[in-house]
């Protein structure tokens, strides 16, 4: 446990002394949003990767395969394939326009103000979205390891991170996330070493055997969050705590169905008793766990098309990934370091479906408390016995704090970055000061959120964000760059229809839970059809208002596409004249 | 008084006087420049749409498989089943390979461009 709490410590410390190191260069506005563009290659892509492995690859990827399976494996190939059509499609033509920011495309574009504004709201509405998931595994991870109330995680996540970005903005922040990604790659890939011998020398037993889940020893589970659990077969459980609203303190006889446990209570269950399971999940066993499309949804194979959309085409509309792309030197090095990104992801995402197999067999209480995302930070400590496993579990603690950190600093990042250029500008004239201030508002209202909302999955969480970002910054970035008869109108109709109905769809599979049927199937996995949708809505009202096309449009398509070694007129848009005027 | 001569230096990068490169067809944005860019854009595009097509492709047929043929998913490779290889494994090679072409492709029909426009 105080391991635990060491590597937590080292990670924010080494996080702010790295990002210190980083202040003493950074005092223009240039340095602040794009860390003046010197950085290299190599060090861009390792922060592109750092912080891009949010909590939903490190802990998410993870739980979701414990839980459901097969299907779950488009996940981490998603999240890489979607690098891939960022690389293709946008990569080099968007670091070629100069822009800092997404509402900066927009405008540079479409010359607009009303689209800027427009694309300002969906960047705060995305990052607002990712954020709220990094803030709650934050809290599940420090309760997990520490037994701290799970406020704690997002305070200090917060402050870790208030602190880092406010000294240096992009500069230190590029540092500190190239740092992160070697520790989440290390933080993985060195315990999976251990659990697979373990679990060889355990005679390599069926990750998934046909009958339904059952205790392999008499086992006690500790349940820290309320559960409504399903009992599958009526068991004699050892309790101590608080069953079905009532105090007990000894053997219970437990029939089948629904029953409340609290938080607090310890439960013992008997060797070969059925495995009762977290009743808000459906986890599957045998082969609908090991295969795909068996996992009796109504719409199997529509969800996994519509996930895939989602996850390949919402990667290029995501706030922190585009601002990255501004800091390489020219639209070839944007290219080369995407295809290093595409590298460093590609070695990690191997790892958390190990993870989530080898969790099914040991960590199956899991399931029981439905705390799912925890299995990468119990499962070292589990198989591997002494000082190693302490080690271990202090390891991945580690990377997991890093990962929220380094996401959490991106997407901070962004959010402030919009917030002061667009809100806050009328009223703080200093850039640097109108960033800090815009920075304290990104952190605020996603905190309340996570201390507020009950906790979700948080890869399902994220993998709504990325479908709302395929709905909206998707279609305005490949229509914008490559179609030039793409109008204001057009692009603020479908960032409208595209984002909205993403995000209201979003809403009610929050709020309201998942419905059955199509509905359901629509509403949980919308970016099927809202992507289709708002690509369709901004191409015909940009067929239909060819009075709006930007004047200089022919002219900024130069300026995208052609090899910045040609000596050639590209206009004189520049992202700073905001400041200027 | 003397006669003030204004000594100017060639203009660097420019090549010598010689009648509209191609980059001054595009700096005016006349016809032939705006060929030259469409002709660019063009192929670029084609280039990102078949990368992008081919692999979403490929990755779309993976769940289509499952479904139309499920015998498939049974298959074991060394105690591993076959979704599990090809979504766990597999992809990624293929996904850095599509990318690792592209980056090629596209440098090169810069290559072209610039060779074509630059002309001097």
């Amino acid at each position: 446990m105080t391991a635990e709490v060491a590597a937590v410590a080292v990670t924010a410390v080494v996080t702010v002394l790295i990002g210190a190191f980083g202040v003493r260069a950074s005092r223009t506005t240039s340095d602040f949003y794009v860390a003046s563009r010197a950085v290299t290659p190599w060090w861009n892509a390792s922060a592109i990767g750092g912080e891009y492995l949010s909590a939903a690859s490190f802990l998410g990827v993870a739980g979701l395969v414990l839980a459901y399976g097969a299907d779950m494996l488009w996940f981490p190939v998603g999240y890489t394939a979607g690098y891939l059509m960022l690389l293709v499609l946008v990569a080099a033509p968007l670091r070629r326009s100069g822009a800092y920011t997404l509402p900066d495309f927009a405008e540079a574009r479409l010359e607009s103000t009303v689209a800027r504004r427009t694309a300002s709201v969906l960047v705060v509405t995305i990052g607002w979205l990712y954020l709220l998931p990094q803030f709650q595994a934050a809290g599940l991870t420090l309760r997990t390891v520490t037994g701290a109330p799970a406020w704690v995680g997002p305070l200090v996540i917060a402050a870790v991170v208030l602190v880092s970005v406010l000294g240096g903005g992009m500069r230190s922040i590029t540092f500190v996330q190239a740092f992160q990604y070697w520790l989440k790659l290390t933080a993985l890939a060195v315990p999976v070493v251990f659990l697979l011998l373990t679990w060889h020398d355990d005679g390599r037993p069926e990750v998934a055997p046909p009958e339904q889940p059952v205790f392999e020893e008499t086992t006690t589970v500790e349940v820290t969050t309320d559960v409504t659990i399903e009992v599958p077969e009526r068991v004699t459980v050892d309790v101590d705590g608080t069953l079905a609203g009532e105090e007990r303190d000894g053997p219970v006889v437990v029939p089948p169905g629904d029953v409340d446990v609290a938080a607090g209570t310890e439960l013992v269950f008997p060797e070969g008793a059925r495995l009762p399971h977290a009743s808000r999940l459906t986890p599957l066993s045998g082969e609908a766990w090991a295969l795909p499309l068996r996992s009796g949804d109504e719409h199997p194979l529509y969800s996994t098309y519509s996930l895939i959309l989602a996850l390949f085409f919402g990667t290029m509309g995501l706030p922190h990934v585009l601002v990255r792309f501004y800091t390489n030197p020219d639209g070839r090095a944007a290219r080369r370091t995407t295809l290093a990104v595409l590298g460093l992801l590609s070695i990690f995402y191997v790892l958390p479906a190990v993870y989530g197999a080898l969790g099914r067999l040991y960590t199956p209480e899991l399931l029981l408390t439905g705390r799912t995302d925890a299995v990468v930070l119990v499962l070292p400590g589990r198989l591997v016995e002494g000082a190693l496993g302490d080690a271990l579990s202090a390891l991945v603690t580690a990377g997991a704090f890093a990962a929220f950190l380094s996401t959490s600093s991106g997407l901070t990042v962004s959010v402030a970055g919009v917030l002061s250029q667009d809100l806050l500008r009328t009223r703080i004239r200093h850039p640097v000061t109108g960033f800090r201030v815009g920075a304290g508002l990104a952190l605020v209202v996603p905190i309340l959120l996570a201390l507020s909302s009950p906790l979700l999955g948080i890869a399902d969480v994220v993998g709504l964000a990325f479908a709302v970002a395929a709905s909206s910054f998707c279609p305005l970035l490949l229509l914008g760059i490559w179609w030039r008869r793409l109008t204001w109108p057009g692009a603020v109709a479908g960032l409208v229809t595209g984002g909205g109905t993403s995000t209201v769809a979003v809403l009610a599979t929050i709020v309201a839970g998942p419905q059955d049927g199509w509905p359901g199937a629509l509403l949980s996995q919308p970016a099927a059809w809202t992507m289709p949708l708002a690509f369709a809505v901004m191409v015909i009202v940009s067929l239909s208002t060819p009075r709006h096309r930007a004047p200089g449009v022919d002219r900024l398509m130069v300026r995208l596409h052609t090899p910045e070694n040609l000596e050639l007129n590209r206009g004189d848009w520049d992202p700073e004249d905001r400041w200027r005027d | 008084m003397t006669e003030r001569v204004t000594v100017t230096g060639r203009r660097r990068g420019r090549p010598p006087a010689r009648p509209r490169a191609v980059t001054t067809e595009i700096d005016d944005q006349t016809r032939l420049g705006e060929v030259y860019m469409r002709a660019l854009l063009r192929a670029q595009l084609r280039l990102g749409l078949t990368v992008a097509g081919t692999v979403l492709g490929l990755l779309a047929a993976v769940p289509l498989v499952f479904a139309v043929a499920p015998g498939v998913s049974d298959v074991d490779v060394f105690g591993v089943p076959l979704p599990w290889v090809v979504l766990g494994g597999l992809v990624y090679p293929v996904l850095l390979t599509a990318a690792w072409l592209y980056v090629r492709a596209a440098e090169r029909v810069e290559r072209d461009f610039a060779a074509m426009v630059d002309r001097r």
